[in-house]
């Protein structure tokens, strides 16, 4: 039973999110702080580098770190404001247990006790319902070492095969798009790449919003002569000031990329000494893209063909080019196929594996890119290594000194887990760093399930919108309270440095898990003395991997502002550029740039779908969600810091004029987005910034104000990411406003 | 220590991706913190995400100061306008309407005129302002001509304004494109004129056909 166990308010009364802004010695410009730690950014993939100011152990404030070479300095609203999760009235410095009978719903539990629990309920889930009732859900914002912790725990000590992580909503698209083309699954290029480009593509990707630092990255090659392409169903920032906006229909990628390389090979725009040297597979993609004329194209795209032949010259006759996506692309039940049409545009022109060449996808989470490499994905096990190839379980088995045959084999996506729950196969559940409430599609399925599980059991350093729902709620380590590593988009691993200890009962995650293992009566692999014995554990396991981390030390990453990997020994000096000739490849060996037994990497033909769910009379527009610069994911952290708060109070749902003319909504009214999963009333924002048959409304916020009340649960046949970027709705003007508004804080 | 003659503070608004990095930055200054002395506004939202950062130019001849009746406003003699003088400000607010760029600002509860003093703290010790440390898309960029020049060639630097008769040269340089001819709107001779027609919708004009949900 994890029903709420008491009403929403009262929980919120304790457990916030509430509003933090700096008081205290935060104001006081009269101290001088004991020390400065030099470390990153807690959101985003880019992983800004920052200086944590720290007084009497507490959190005080930020200093641009100038030298860290990825950002110099350079931060955005929730860097410059990160500070303020610290010494927060929400922190958790206890244990607790569902009490239904406490006013807020639950009741501090010593901490020792809240392990007992723990460990005697997963052992009577598994006992009774066998290994797999026992489910673990992780995330990427958490450290690699912790990471890798959780892989391991999942796989040797609970001996469950359903650990999946958040990571699924964000790079699975890219990662496996990547690998069926390039053998390998990380940026192929540095962002320094892109300053040099003469084109710089940008499709899907709300850069200054959700990367904004990358958007000098794009004027600095812009101011000296590159022409930026944006492909959006919105003008967003970085789209207000580009050579060239595609405003493509939700759903419709692939198309756009089909038609550019019809036009491509149209008009002799090949590197065909590149294709013919370094890759297969063209000669069938070329066939496929016959059909995609222009006009083909600007039918399904909703693209003026005029724009469609202009970005095709440009890309075609660029002498070097950068192309970056992010999840406008992936978030798709044909994400995968999305990549593999932007990589197709990418092979074809011949440029990649040079200065100036480049390509990438934006990585979302902290550690979206490490936290996909080092086994909590389900398929997964460290160094990049698959969980049903016998080779590498055999490796991986040996490092854990486990038997082989103990190890299970793959599970299921993280919505699958839920699924799970609902035919009874999952009966338990361990969450961290994951708020799924908030963050998965079709979120009425999602709290069905969590009223609907035995055993719920969550780690987190606030209570979160999930965290209600448990059983028992652990507390854990913020990012500034550990030590570790993280790599960054671009493929860079750098060291997290820990700032401040844990205050109250609160432990570090890795402590907590062992912890469970240890009253599990299983502590075997599960004794480490801090995160850097796992990251010497994790350089093991990794080696002879693709994602090769044996050659990094905490030492090389201090000494060197970070380390990209692959690194297969301690004197190679890390490979920020991949596909280079003679640079190191341990599965072409040689061979030829791509990660592939031939070295050649592969063309894909990707099929063009509508998305799962299209309009029709009922509902005829198009909902795509998104975020907003001032907030991050779930916004577990985000929403509980005031001048976050105050830049973005609440989700608004954004229309344009003519649509709005149409429904007889003002800017400001409140109307209602309906789809066939439910509804929910906003505020609206009327803008000619939006395509007039598609709606737009940010994600970050919980319950009634939640965007993924109405979300699809479609899913990519081969990556699971969700559809979040395309469904069908209706709009209409509300009869007033919701139920929450005056009761609610605009977080809340 | 003044702050180095050869630094500059350089404002390119076509840059800036209404993030508020730099409000949210000012706010953590050490001689203000907790206030932020920067505004930043979309220009239109309805027609487009343009936003303008407002940071003080410092005018040679700065306007708030030569209005202000308990002479509170200071110029240091390396041309940084500062915050009003507490012990003399009277909040009587004449330096906030007479400013032509709109930058000062009353904090009713201090009863004082609080505005951007440049970081005077950070500059004169060599690091650079903070609004200008964090701003990801560096629409506010601190550093010397050369650097500017070298790594900006579509636009340049400008520092006079014309506002009716008078005339104002700054501290701070707005960027502004290389080629255009900067030009004095005449404010009298265009009252009465018919207003401008409605620039076209940008996103209509990319699409294939006409939109109609």
């Amino acid at each position: 039973m994890a029903e709420l166990p008491t009403e929403t308010p009262a929980i919120i009364g304790t457990f916030g999110p509430h509003r933090s802004a700096a008081t205290g010695m935060r104001l006081d410009a009269g101290i001088v702080p004991d020390r400065a730690v030099k470390t990153h950014c807690c959101f985003c993939g880019q992983q800004c580098g920052v200086q944590l100011l720290v007084k009497d152990e507490q959190v005080v404030g930020i200093e641009p770190w100038m030298e860290f070479p990825f950002n110099q300095g350079k931060l955005c609203p929730k860097g410059v404001k990160r500070y303020l999760q610290g010494a927060h009235p929400d922190r958790l410095l206890h244990a607790y247990e569902r009490d239904p009978s406490s006013p807020d719903g639950f009741r501090v539990l010593e901490y020792e006790a809240a392990i007992r629990r723990v460990a005697e309920a997963i052992e009577k889930i598994q006992a009774e319902h066998g290994r797999d009732a026992f489910a673990v859900l992780t995330g990427a914002s958490l450290s690699t070492e912790k990471t890798y912790l959780m892989g391991k725990f999942a796989r040797m000590c609970l001996r469950t095969a359903n650990l999946d992580y958040n990571g699924r909503l964000c790079m699975v698209s890219a990662a496996a798009g990547n690998k069926k083309a390039f053998g390998i699954d990380r940026a192929a290029n540095p962002w320094s790449d892109i300053l040099t480009a003469d084109v710089v593509w940008i499709s899907g990707a709300n850069v200054a919003e959700c990367a904004p630092i990358t958007t000098d990255y794009v004027w600095q090659a812009r101011e000296h002569g590159a022409k930026v392409i944006v492909v959006d169903p919105r003008i967003t920032p970085i789209a207000r000031t580009c050579d060239l906006f595609l405003p493509v229909k939700p759903g419709r990628d692939i198309a756009l990329f089909n038609g550019i390389l019809h036009l491509m090979i149209e008009h002799g725009w090949i590197d065909h000494a590149f294709v013919a040297q370094h890759t297969t597979g063209f000669d069938d993609l070329a066939a496929h893209v016959a059909e995609w004329t222009p006009r083909r194209t600007a039918e399904v795209t909703g693209i003026a063909e005029r724009g469609i032949r202009q970005a095709a010259e440009w890309w075609g006759t660029a002498k070097t080019s950068f192309l970056m996506h992010a999840r406008g692309i992936e978030h798709s039940s044909h994400g995968v196929q999305n990549v593999l049409g932007a990589i197709n545009m990418v092979l074809a022109s011949g440029r990649i594996g040079r200065p100036g060449c480049g390509y990438s996808t934006i990585t979302g989470q902290g550690n979206g890119q490490g936290g996909r490499e080092h086994g909590q994905k389900c398929d997964q096990l460290p160094g990049a290594r698959d969980i049903s190839n016998p080779e590498h379980r055999a490796f991986v088995a040996k490092v854990w000194d486990m038997p082989v045959a103990d190890m299970p084999g793959p599970g299921v996506d993280c919505y699958e887990i839920f699924r799970k729950i609902d035919r009874g196969e999952v009966k338990g559940l361990l969450t961290i760093s994951f708020n799924p409430l908030v963050s998965l599609p079709d979120s009425g399925f999602i709290r069905r399930m969590l009223e609907k599980v035995d055993f719920y059991v969550a780690i987190d350093f606030f209570l979160n919108e999930t965290a209600r729902h448990a059983d028992v709620v652990l507390p854990g380590s913020l990012h500034e309270e550990d030590d570790g590593v993280v790599t960054t988009t671009e493929g860079r691993v750098i060291r997290i440095r820990k700032a401040i200890a844990c205050p109250g009962e609160a432990r570090e995650d890795w402590r907590i898990i062992q912890d469970i293992a240890r009253a599990l009566d299983r502590p075997r692999g599960f004794e480490f003395a801090g995160p850097r014995e796992i990251f010497e554990e994790l350089r093991a396991a990794s080696k002879g991997g693709i994602a090769d981390y044996s050659g990094i030390t905490w030492e090389k990453i201090d000494l060197n502002m970070g380390v990209f990997w692959p690194c297969p020994d301690e004197s190679h000096p890390g490979t920020p550029r991949l596909f280079e000739p003679g640079s190191w490849n341990p599965i072409a060996k040689g061979a030829g740039p791509f990660y592939f037994p031939d070295g050649k990497a592969r063309f894909v033909v990707a099929k063009y779908a509508p998305p799962v769910e299209d309009v029709d009379a009922d509902y005829p527009l198009m909902l795509t969600t998104g975020r907003v610069v001032s907030h991050f994911l779930s916004g577990t952290q985000t929403r509980r810091i005031a001048p976050l708060i105050d830049h973005c109070p609440e989700p608004r749902i954004e229309l344009h004029p003519e649509l709005a003319a149409r429904l007889g909504i003002a800017d400001g009214d409140w109307a209602t987005a309906e789809t066939r999963r439910g509804d929910c009333t906003l505020q609206a924002q009327v803008v000619r910034t939006i395509r007039p048959d598609t709606i737009f409304i940010p994600y970050h916020w919980p319950g009634r104000k939640s965007a993924n009340q109405l979300t699809i649960s479609a899913q990519d046949p081969i990556s699971k990411i969700p559809e979040y970027k395309a469904c069908a709705a209706r709009l209409r003007k509300a009869t007033g406003p919701p139920a929450y508004e005056g009761v609610l804080e605009p977080q809340q | 220590m003044p702050v180095p003659e050869h630094m500059e503070f350089f404002v390119d608004q076509s840059r800036c991706i209404g993030c508020q990095a730099c409000v949210q930055a000012c706010s953590e200054c050490d001689t203000h913190r907790g206030h932020s002395m920067i505004q930043l506004d979309y220009v239109d939202r309805a027609a487009s995400p343009q936003t303008v950062p407002v940071v003080c130019l410092h005018c040679d001849s700065p306007t708030c100061a030569e209005v202000c009746p308990a002479d509170a406003i200071k110029r240091t003699a390396d041309g940084v306008v500062q915050t009003a003088r507490k012990p003399r400000c009277i909040a009587c607010n004449n330096c906030v309407l007479a400013c032509p760029f709109g930058v000062p600002k009353m904090n009713t509860g201090m009863n004082l005129m609080m505005k951007c003093d440049m970081c005077y703290d950070r500059t004169s010790v060599g690091k650079k302002p903070m609004c200008a440390s964090v701003c990801p898309s560096q629409a506010l960029f601190y550093g010397s001509r050369e650097e500017i020049e070298r790594t900006r060639p579509r636009s340049r630097p400008m520092n006079t304004f014309q506002f009716g008769r008078q005339t104002i040269t700054t501290k701070v340089n707005v960027m502004i494109p290389r080629e255009a001819q900067v030009q004095h709107l005449d404010v009298v001779a265009a009252l009465g004129a018919p207003a401008a027609r409605e620039a076209p919708d940008p996103m209509l004009s990319m699409l294939d056909v006409e939109v109609r949900a």
